[in-house]
């Protein structure tokens, strides 16, 4: 890992830290159930037939997403399935992005053998290195279209194929409810609101 | 329902089923004229409860029959600020289904306030703009305001408020119910001084003429309503116009041109259907509803011998004036959970800056509302603080802590008339159909600029007040595009001034009539939908009279 990349997360992470604490408490179930739903899921990971991606070049982009939203004390990408989804994306809505992933995996192994000449391909790397690869072409446009992917992907309706049991919406503690009744959150429920 | 030959010459061809024109196609067709809607989108799939799922990628996404937006690779638009800069790709986009975009909007549903209509005079002239006082009072559109919120179904609560535009009747259903962000709002507001008060929302809070209330289930603006609460021209004025059988709605009529005769009269309109076959619908007489954008463009395109420099354009000024609305704002965390995706947009404002004050040394006002957590992708892909990692663990856990703890102050701000910012044709870029593409010219007064960056300190003045553990707000900016846009062919006496009369008929052209948010001669601040479907109102009210008076021929 580079020194800049690891001072920028590790600023980034400290500035977050005094929120989460308030925000695990409000969300301490909600975790919990998304993290059971990965582990008794033994099919975390591409589970459904790929209609786009060849498996070698399926764990290359799984392996980039696993990066983009990891799995550390609650799931990630990985666990959401978000694979499905892109492939579903590129066979479906955004079938003329094909040609981006095929050209950018290239480009993601022409970066992973600069940095590490005898590596075979970029998913077979430790999670160290994979992120100095990423750091080296996150100002490129494949990686902001596997971010952009990953990311819809993780928070999209699991009809598309990721957010596998709602895993993305409990860890921002969103609720796909159909009706809700007041008071909805901790300030409007306060007394002084409640005549 | 009712399907009409091309050949058959109609009394009106509406264009466009938005907020203007699905009042227009409602309100003639009721009283016993033949119309023909053409509509560029389709009917739009939504408002069936038993299909409710929150599906923001599809609705991003969305094609065919789910469509609600325009989709910018087929009708493209380009931006520039001034006329000596090369335009470039633009982003204004606006609903295209039928309803169009009251379909999708947030619903705010504020009335101009009476001085809006004489600003000029009352303010006096902001040296090097348009601003303009109206041909018409507020007194003279107040009973159509009263008639549209109960037409339309507007909930809210009538106010004893010197900022807030004087009812004569009360709202038919209440205001929604307040959020967590609004509370916040509330708490920040009353240390500073300021008043919170329940915003007008075309969202129905009680069973209202056959439609069910809001559930509050939070895919609200930019979706389509699943249970119909959302008081659009779909659910509110298209099915009482079908109803009478002399009104057909035709989907997917992407219009080109409307037709004049050696005299100058309309005598129809040319457009393309579904299959891209050029078809000419004859009418009697020509409604152009097709939105601040696209009305001008189309009276540009609509040249001929007679109409050189487009349709209705003598004055030159069509197309000028645009007006697409100020913004800013600021967001900021707070300890405990909002659950602010519960719920409408927002229901929460504060309208105590709406005026213009001349102590502040600029001309302009606006509105503030309070919002919350938006929609889990756009949340996760650009809601977060700036500076914030993008990808890695600490994204995860930023996006993790934020989510429920965030809102925003979101600001409607004045956008000054000025005859420099513009819709007009593109001379290099073509839409799907081949149609020279929409160009806007714009950028904001120095006076705009000074509201918007009033807003935005006065936003995080409130959030502070509110308690927030973090605020921020980006730099303010010109707005590229917007579903705001008005002013482009505004309503005057004076026709080298103006492109409408004080009914809506062009000054140049006795058989059109023009309403939509072009006519609009300010903006308001920035909420423009209440005043279009007032004027639409009061616009058909007069065209009954006058098409039964034989005041409207083609002779």
């Amino acid at each position: 890992m580079s020194t800049g990349s690891r001072s920028r997360r590790e600023f980034l992470l400290n500035s977050a830290a005094g929120l989460s604490a308030a925000w695990v408490t409000a969300n301490y179930a909600g975790i919990l159930e998304a993290a059971a739903y990965a582990q008794q899921s033994p099919a975390a990971g591409p589970s459904a037939a790929l209609a786009f991606f060849r498996p070698e070049q399926a764990a290359e982009v799984e392996a980039m997403a696993a990066q983009i939203i990891p799995t550390d004390d609650t799931p990630g990408a990985r666990e959401a399935r978000v694979i499905n989804f892109i492939d579903r994306a590129l066979t479906t809505f955004e079938k003329d992005r094909q040609n981006d992933y095929t050209q950018g995996l290239r480009e993601l192994e022409t970066q992973t053998k600069q940095l590490f000449p005898s590596a075979t391909k970029f998913s077979a790397l430790t999670s160290p290195q994979q992120i100095q690869v990423l750091t080296a072409m996150e100002k490129s446009k494949f990686f902001e279209l596997v971010r952009t992917h990953t990311i819809t992907g993780f928070f999209a309706s699991p009809a598309h194929g990721g957010n596998y049991n709602k895993i993305g919406w409990k860890l921002v503690s969103y609720d796909d409810s159909m009706k809700f009744q007041p008071p909805f959150g901790y300030y409007d429920a306060l007394p002084q609101f409640r005549q | 329902m009712i399907q009409f030959t091309p050949s058959t010459e109609v009394d009106f061809v509406i264009i466009g089923s938005g907020a203007a024109g699905g009042i227009m196609a409602k309100q003639l067709s009721t009283a016993g004229f033949k119309v023909v809607v053409l509509e560029q989108g389709g009917w739009g799939k939504y408002g069936h409860e038993q299909d409710y799922t929150k599906d923001e990628y599809l609705n991003d996404n969305a094609t065919g029959d789910d469509q609600l937006m325009t989709d910018p690779a087929k009708q493209p638009n380009t931006f520039r600020r001034n006329a000596n800069e090369k335009a470039v790709p633009g982003v204004h986009s606006y609903g295209c289904v039928v309803g169009g975009g009251t379909v999708t909007y947030g619903g705010s549903s504020w009335r101009h306030l009476p001085w809006e209509f004489n600003e000029a005079t009352t303010v006096g002239a902001v040296p090097g703009t348009g601003l303009a006082d109206w041909p018409i009072t507020y007194e003279e559109l107040e009973p159509y305001y009263t008639q549209a919120e109960w037409e339309m179904g507007i909930s809210g609560q009538k106010l004893n408020n010197p900022n807030v535009a004087p009812m004569t009747k009360d709202y038919p259903v209440p205001p929604v119910p307040m959020k967590a962000s609004g509370a916040l709002m509330r708490m920040g507001a009353s240390k500073l001084g300021l008043e919170v008060i329940p915003g007008p929302l075309a969202i129905i809070t009680k069973p209202y003429q056959g439609r069910s209330a809001c559930v509050n289930c939070s895919s609200c603006s930019g979706f389509g309503c699943h249970v119909k609460a959302r008081s659009s021209s779909a659910v509110a004025m298209i099915p009482l116009a079908e109803k009478t059988g002399n009104c057909e709605i035709r989907v997917r009529s992407y219009v080109r041109e409307i037709s004049v005769d050696n005299n100058g009269r309309c005598t129809g309109v040319v457009y393309f259907d579904k299959d891209r076959k050029e078809i000419f619908q004859k009418a009697k007489a020509v409604i152009l509803s097709a939105n601040g954008s696209e009305t001008p463009r189309l009276l540009l395109l609509s040249k001929s011998a007679r109409f050189p420099d487009g349709l209705a354009n003598s004055s030159g000024v069509v197309g000028k004036y645009l007006m697409l609305g100020g913004g800013a704002g600021a967001s900021g965390l707070f300890e405990h959970p909002l659950n602010d995706y519960k719920g409408v947009v927002t229901g929460a404002a504060i309208v105590d800056f709406v005026k213009t004050d001349p102590k502040r040394g600029f001309y302009g006002g606006g509105r503030m509302t309070a919002r919350g957590f938006d929609t889990p992708i756009n949340y996760a892909l650009r809601g977060l603080q700036p500076g914030s990692p993008r990808w890695g663990s600490a994204y995860k856990k930023a996006l993790m802590a934020e989510a429920n703890h965030k809102m925003t102050v979101s600001c409607f701000v004045t956008q000054l008339p000025l005859e420099t910012n513009r819709v007009d044709l593109d001379p290099d870029v073509k839409d799907a159909w081949g149609l020279p593409a929409m160009r806007i010219t714009s950028t904001s007064h120095p006076d705009d600029f000074k509201a918007m960056e009033f807003f935005r300190q006065k936003s995080l003045e409130i959030l502070q007040a509110a308690g927030a553990t973090k605020v921020w707000a980006g730099p303010v900016n010109d707005s590229r595009g917007s579903a705001h846009n008005r002013g482009t062919c505004r309503m005057g006496n004076d026709p080298k001034a103006s492109v409408v009369n004080k009914f809506h008929r062009a000054h140049d052209v006795p058989n059109l009539f023009i309403i939509d948010g072009s006519n609009l001669v300010t903006g308001g601040r920035n909420h423009p939908t209440m005043t279009i479907q007032a004027l639409a109102f009061r616009a058909a009210d007069n065209i009954i009279k006058a098409a039964k008076t034989g005041q409207i021929t083609r002779l």
